[in-house]
């Protein structure tokens, strides 16, 4: 059913502690927010739509599609709760994903614990039989020696069983083999093959993404069936979608049979809010910054859409120390996630130094300031001292904070140890954090070989406003955007998510002997895999799709990815991909190398529906300087001062508005801080666009 | 609130950018590097130093063995081109083992950073590039100028200009040249990276030299390593390890003096030169021996000059572990990786139940020659010829509390590469990689279990490998009444035994086969836990006698 001529849609985003659901039907939209039912979370869901129902009248029937995402997937991996798995390798490799990449994650600690393999070593199984790098087989699969395995396996009363076979990315004939012979002696039992999964070269990276895969399976495709049956009993009769962990759509049935592309579904919801703000604003570069309680995660958004990754890492066990967790490989929106949220406590250290996270005081306890039994001096805690929190309105002033408690901890863990007043060590404390994130959006830009003064900030989350302009500061950011109902900012990003795939292969190709015929066939299968998924959601739709080769000079080991126009190819054409790369590399590393052969090491093709049509946001015209008596101390880290800064509610702002800082602009659920630096502009679509003084960006 | 500026908070968030600045310059070499060990092993170093050669801060990196092997290094380069003939656009560089890092793979590349026309500090950056030419990688030379070429202290750039002879030499020593001078730009490029940052950071701050952030950086970091070492008993500690070395055992000996201020590594005791290339420069060893102090006393305090200088490493010039030129040191690395584990075995009386049991220590490195066989395919049709180099760890010690890790470095850093890529890389196949069972020593905690790999080469290939290995002859010792790691072995899967170090030879048809040693156990094996024990039956850790 549609609405204005428009459908109606529902975006569902389960959370730790929340369970957001946003409704949109036309131009109009409402959110409800309610608790997570851990055991059960379908139930909130069916909560939650039924409270949406209620409140915008719009009945359960008349909802066209719902959109959700889940962190089900990924606390299964954290929390170890999926099935008791096998895995069924290549003689010779039992223990690849036991050995892992054999180095330590943390050099100067003598007592790391490495992760635990998802499945153990008894529960890995070896077949006779070997492929070499070209796919070619040096050992014919023995049927005897399968069936040997299949029976040890059945007998084992495994719950899902994953197939990782040596090359397999290559060509995984074996793997089907495999996977026939167990079905045909257990159709029901749950397979993974990792050349479906993830037919990426790396085995350690591919064999862990499929037992990642059959460890959830079982969990996800029984959550999924419960949903769709519950959604049913309340008499929604539109379609599930799921978004998945690069920011696209699947069904639930592509979901159940691939659940380890759920990963980071979440925190890909608030990616594609960012992308949403950033189209409807003509931007195309946008840095997505996400700041809540625990940590802040930066994405970077160019043309409004999310750059995406070929791997990334679940389950760090070592304060988010990269290696300590479980490498993923699929595509996933590249997001760079730091511990540093309201909640996480400040110390110091050795140096006498101030440090600040990973580890986070979350709700409960929660910062000193809350008054919940936490005592430790947390980032929320310093934006009290600071004035950047109004004690009297958290959170639409259903709380109020003990500045008293907060300064306490602050005297007592930092400022008694160093010497320093409360305020001065609130300042040391938010210096330190928005310096760590700084650092990270800054190394995280440079490593996409940009230039991070050409972005816009998107700041959202709880804490993203009160620290947005500080951040931009340091980052020589001129233009910071404030959208609305950052809150719910995931299940409204999900509603703003395209159908889309993106299918991923490694294939070597060398230009100095290229293959067209080749380079096409792959190109071939990928469309075919990846277009196929975004007609399940959208059938008679085409798909706009994009080319990305990986490509490296011969003897390096990192790859770039390099955006190839979608068309067939002919030889000769190795010159145009020479040209192509040549640019990319220039812009990563500021020179080509000279007299170096090039290689392809894989591909990556995305298919998406075209992007939902957004309105772009008119410029705001006229601006009004506003004018205000109420005004409060707040501490200007770049004038090194407190600052008497102007008040405002932002449901008071109307359009054209401009707010001059230093100025604090409060709502319900947070306070965007507008440091002298900067001025605020309120948009036509309830943005707040922070412009820096000097650099006069206007919209 | 009124303070002298820059305040102490500042300069706080100064050195936490400064780490920035030096973390970008590694990542941007490792991105653009040939080496693999650069890409897969970290084995690089990346630092800013001050106007006096100390180094203020350092990137966290793969390998210990640069720890303050560069940090030394820049010292040299002032010596050697004298501050005043110093001019921006300047770029310098060595591969002296005995002014860089300890062998002729390792380049250093330093650049002066100007602002307003006066030198502020350096920028420096070392890594293990491809090639050195000589014969290649490997312990077999027996003096150093047969490892390959040597470059003094001398210029890459000279205001800016390209140095084009020394190009033209090193293009003519060298097998892969095109990837050789890539890396050495990788690394000026790098230093450039930094440059830029750090004037970004210069600008922010509205600071015009480092001085007063390089002596705050100093201050704290001395103070938080002087008081740990106040912490500790007063005294002297020593140990002895034996090694296989390369054609005679090694005994590696140390005392450790715990003094006032400083606690010294002596390694007096310790066998004299080999002729052959597992020699070990004094600044390498230096690194280690600070590397298994720090683990062990101070491994929170970040690394710079003056949380270095407490720790002092002596060793008599007669030394294995004090080669002098023309010693040959290519792979001064496995003794080097022996050196945190002699440390640490001496620290061991001194903090009893801290300390975890010798492990496989140096890594089985393997570099490999692939090429046609006789009467194989001819190149270019189903024939290749190629060099592959890879990285294998055995079982680390067990800890007092827990058991060792298994197929896991220490101390080295270093990761291992994917087989899959690995044999896109060259004609060769392996056939086997996968834990040993039984190899870790029994005890209370178990040690780390070794690996086992066969390698052969692909159908009508052959290859010639350089064998680095230790603990063939040697295991790793248990501690407190635990067990011995088992020790590794080299043979043919015909049986024939091979010899753990030099080049040697593998047919078509034959595979190698490699048995990498386990970790060292921890206290009593009656004292292991009944559950810990049964799970290691259960997951096939150790022989099922049952």
């Amino acid at each position: 059913m549609t609405i204005d001529g428009r459908a109606v849609r529902v975006g569902v985003d389960i959370g730790g502690t929340f369970t957001d659901v946003a409704l949109e039907a036309g131009d109009r939209s409402w959110s409800v927010k309610v608790l997570t039912d851990h055991g059960a979370p379908e139930r909130a869901i069916v909560e939650g739509v039924r409270a949406v129902v209620v409140e915008s009248g719009i009945a359960a029937g008349a909802i066209d599609q719902i959109i959700h995402g889940t962190t089900l997937a990924t606390n299964a991996l954290i929390e170890r709760r999926g099935a008791r798995t096998a895995l069924i390798t290549t003689r010779g490799f039992r223990d690849v994903v036991e050995m892992r990449t054999e180095n330590r994650f943390e050099l100067y600690d003598l007592d790391i614990v490495l992760p635990t393999p998802l499945v153990e070593r008894d529960a890995r199984f070896v077949v006779d039989e070997r492929l070499d790098a070209a796919g070619r087989v040096l050992k014919p699969l023995d049927p005897a020696d399968v069936a040997t395995v299949v029976d040890r396996v059945i007998a084992g009363g495994f719950e899902s069983v994953a197939i990782g076979l040596i090359h397999a990315h290559v060509d995984g004939r074996h793997e089907r083999m495999v996977r026939d012979a167990l079905k045909a002696k257990a159709p029901d039992l749950p397979v993974s093959i990792s050349s479906e999964v993830a037919p990426e070269m790396r085995e350690f990276q591919r064999f862990n993404t499929v037992c990642a895969n059959a460890y959830v399976q079982p969990l996800i495709a029984s959550y999924l069936d419960r949903l769709v049956g519950a959604l049913a009993a309340e008499g929604v009769t539109g379609r599930v979608y799921m978004i998945h962990s690069g920011g696209g759509l699947i069904t639930v049935e592509s979901a159940a049979a691939f659940p380890v592309r759920l990963l980071e579904s979440g925190p890909a919801g608030g990616a594609v809010f960012a992308g949403s703000i950033a189209r409807a604003h003509g931007l195309d570069r946008v840095l997505s910054f996400d700041m809540g309680g625990t940590t802040a995660k930066i994405a970077l958004i160019e043309n409004g859409r999310a750059k995406t990754a070929k791997t990334f890492e679940v389950a760090r066990t070592y304060r988010f120390k990269k290696g300590s967790g479980m490498p993923i490989s699929i595509p996933v929106i590249e997001m760079v996630e730091i511990g540093a949220g309201g909640g996480s406590i400040a110390s110091i250290d050795a140096m006498r130094r101030i440090r600040v996270g990973p580890q986070s005081a979350g709700s409960e306890p929660g910062p000193a300031s809350y008054g919940r039994g936490g005592d430790r001096p947390t980032v929320t805690d310093a934006d009290v001292l600071l004035g950047r929190i109004e004690p009297h309105g958290f959170a639409g002033g259903r709380m109020r904070l003990d500045t008293e408690a907060a300064e306490a901890a602050i005297l007592r863990d930092l400022g008694g140890p160093l010497g320093l007043s409360g305020a001065e060590a609130a300042f040391g404390l938010c210096e330190v954090v928005d310096e760590n994130m700084s650092n990270a959006a800054r190394m995280h830009v440079v490593e996409n070989g940009r230039e991070i003064s050409d972005f816009t900030m998107v700041a959202f989350g709880g804490a993203g406003p009160l620290h947005a302009a500080r951040l931009a500061e340091k980052l020589g950011i001129a233009r910071v955007l404030i959208p609305p109902g950052a809150g719910v900012g995931s299940a409204i990003g999900f509603l703003r998510a395209p159908f889309g795939y993106e299918s991923v292969r490694s294939a070597h190709l060398r230009l100095d002997a290229f293959d067209a015929d080749r380079m096409n066939a792959v190109l071939d299968e990928l469309a075919a895999e990846a277009i196929g998924f975004v007609r399940e959601g959208v059938p008679d739709i085409e798909p706009i799709r994009e080319l990305t080769a990986h490509m490296r000079y011969v003897g390096q080991g990192w790859e770039i990815p390099v955006r190839l126009p979608d068309r067939r190819w002919r030889p000769g054409d190795e010159v145009e991909l020479a040209r192509r790369f040549a640019e990319a590399y220039t812009a990563f590393f500021h020179r080509p190398i000279e007299g170096l052969a090039i290689e392809v090491v894989g591909w990556s093709l995305a298919a998406a529906s075209p992007l939902p049509p957004v309105e772009r946001v008119a410029p705001a015209g006229t601006e009004r300087p506003v004018a205000t008596d109420a005004t409060r101390d707040l501490f200007d880290a770049r004038e090194d001062r407190f600052v008497a800064a102007a008040v405002i509610e932002r449901e008071r702002l109307s359009t054209g508005d401009r707010v001059a800082g230093p100025a604090a602009i409060v709502e319900a659920e947070t306070t965007t801080v507008v440091t002298t630096a900067f001025d605020a502009v309120r948009l036509a679509d309830g943005c707040l666009l922070l412009v820096r003084k000097t650099a006069g960006g206007r919209p | 609130m009124s303070r002298s500026a820059p305040s102490d908070i500042h300069l706080q968030i100064m050195w936490n950018r400064l780490v920035s600045v030096v973390e970008e310059q590694a990542v941007s070499l490792v991105r653009t590097a040939f080496s693999t060990s650069v890409r897969e092993a970290g084995d690089l170093s990346a630092g800013v130093f001050d106007r006096e050669g100390r180094m203020i801060a350092q990137a966290v990196t793969g390998t210990p063995g640069h720890v303050n092997a560069m940090a030394a290094s820049v010292g040299h380069f002032i010596r050697a081109i004298g501050f005043d003939a110093m001019v921006e656009g300047d770029v310098y560089l060595t591969n002296d083992p005995w002014l860089g890092t300890g062998h002729l793979h390792d380049f250093t590349v330093v650049t002066p950073s100007f602002r307003g026309g006066r030198a502020i500090g350096f920028f420096a950056a070392t890594a293990h590039v491809v090639d050195v030419g000589g014969r290649g990688f490997g312990p077999d030379a027996t003096q150093v100028y047969e490892e390959g070429v040597c470059v003094p202290i001398m210029r890459l750039r000279a205001a800016g200009r390209a140095n084009e002879v020394l190009i033209e030499i090193l293009r003519a020593n060298v097998r892969e040249p095109d990837q050789v001078i890539g890396d050495l730009h990788s690394l000026a490029a790098c230093n450039e990276t930094g440059h830029r940052r750090l004037m970004d950071m210069m600008d922010e701050f509205e600071i015009a030299d480092l001085d007063r952030l390089a002596a705050f950086v100093f201050d704290r970091s001395l103070a938080a390593t002087l008081e740990r070492i106040r912490a500790l008993p007063r005294g002297s500690w020593s140990n002895r390890m034996r090694v296989d070395g390369y054609d005679a055992p090694v005994d590696l000996v140390v005392r450790i003096d715990v003094e006032e201020d400083r606690v010294v590594a002596d390694f007096a005791g310790t066998s004299g030169p080999s002729r052959f290339g597992i020699n070990v420069p004094l600044v390498y060893t230096a690194a280690y021996a600070g590397y298994g102090l720090k683990c062990a006393l101070a491994p929170d305090v970040p690394n710079n000059a003056a949380s270095l200088a407490p720790f002092v490493t002596l060793a008599p010039p007669d030394s294995i572990l004090n080669a002098q030129r023309p010693a040959p040191v290519a792979v001064r690395h496995v003794l080097g990786h022996f050196v945190p584990d002699v440390v640490l075995g001496a620290l061991h009386a001194m903090l009893p139940g801290r300390i975890p049991a010798e492990g496989a220590g140096a890594l089985w490195n393997i570099h490999v020659s692939a090429r046609p066989a006789p009467g194989g395919p001819a190149l270019g049709e189903g024939g290749r010829r190629a060099e592959v180099l890879m990285f294998n760890s055995g079982g680390s010690g067990a800890r007092p509390h827990l058991d060792g890790l298994s197929a896991t470095a220490f101390p080295s850093g270093v990761h291992t590469m994917s087989i899959e890529a690995t044999e896109q890389v060259g004609p060769i196949v392996v056939w086997r990689k996968e834990l040993r069972e039984g190899s870790g020593g029994d005890g209370r905690q178990r040690g780390g279990l070794g690996q086992i790999m066969e390698i052969g080469p692909a159908e009508g290939h052959e290859f010639s490998f350089n064998a680095m290995f230790d603990r063939v002859d040697q295991p790793a010792r248990g501690r407190d009444g635990g067990g011995d790691g088992a020790p590794g072995a080299i043979r043919l899967d015909d049986g024939t035994v091979l010899r753990a170090k030099g080049r040697q030879f593998v047919p078509e048809g034959r595979r190698l086969i490699l048995e990498l040693p386990g970790g060292g156990g921890w206290g009593d094996p009656a004292e292991r836990a009944a559950e810990d024990r049964a799970r290691d039956r259960r997951l096939g850790y150790v022989a099922d006698r049952s």
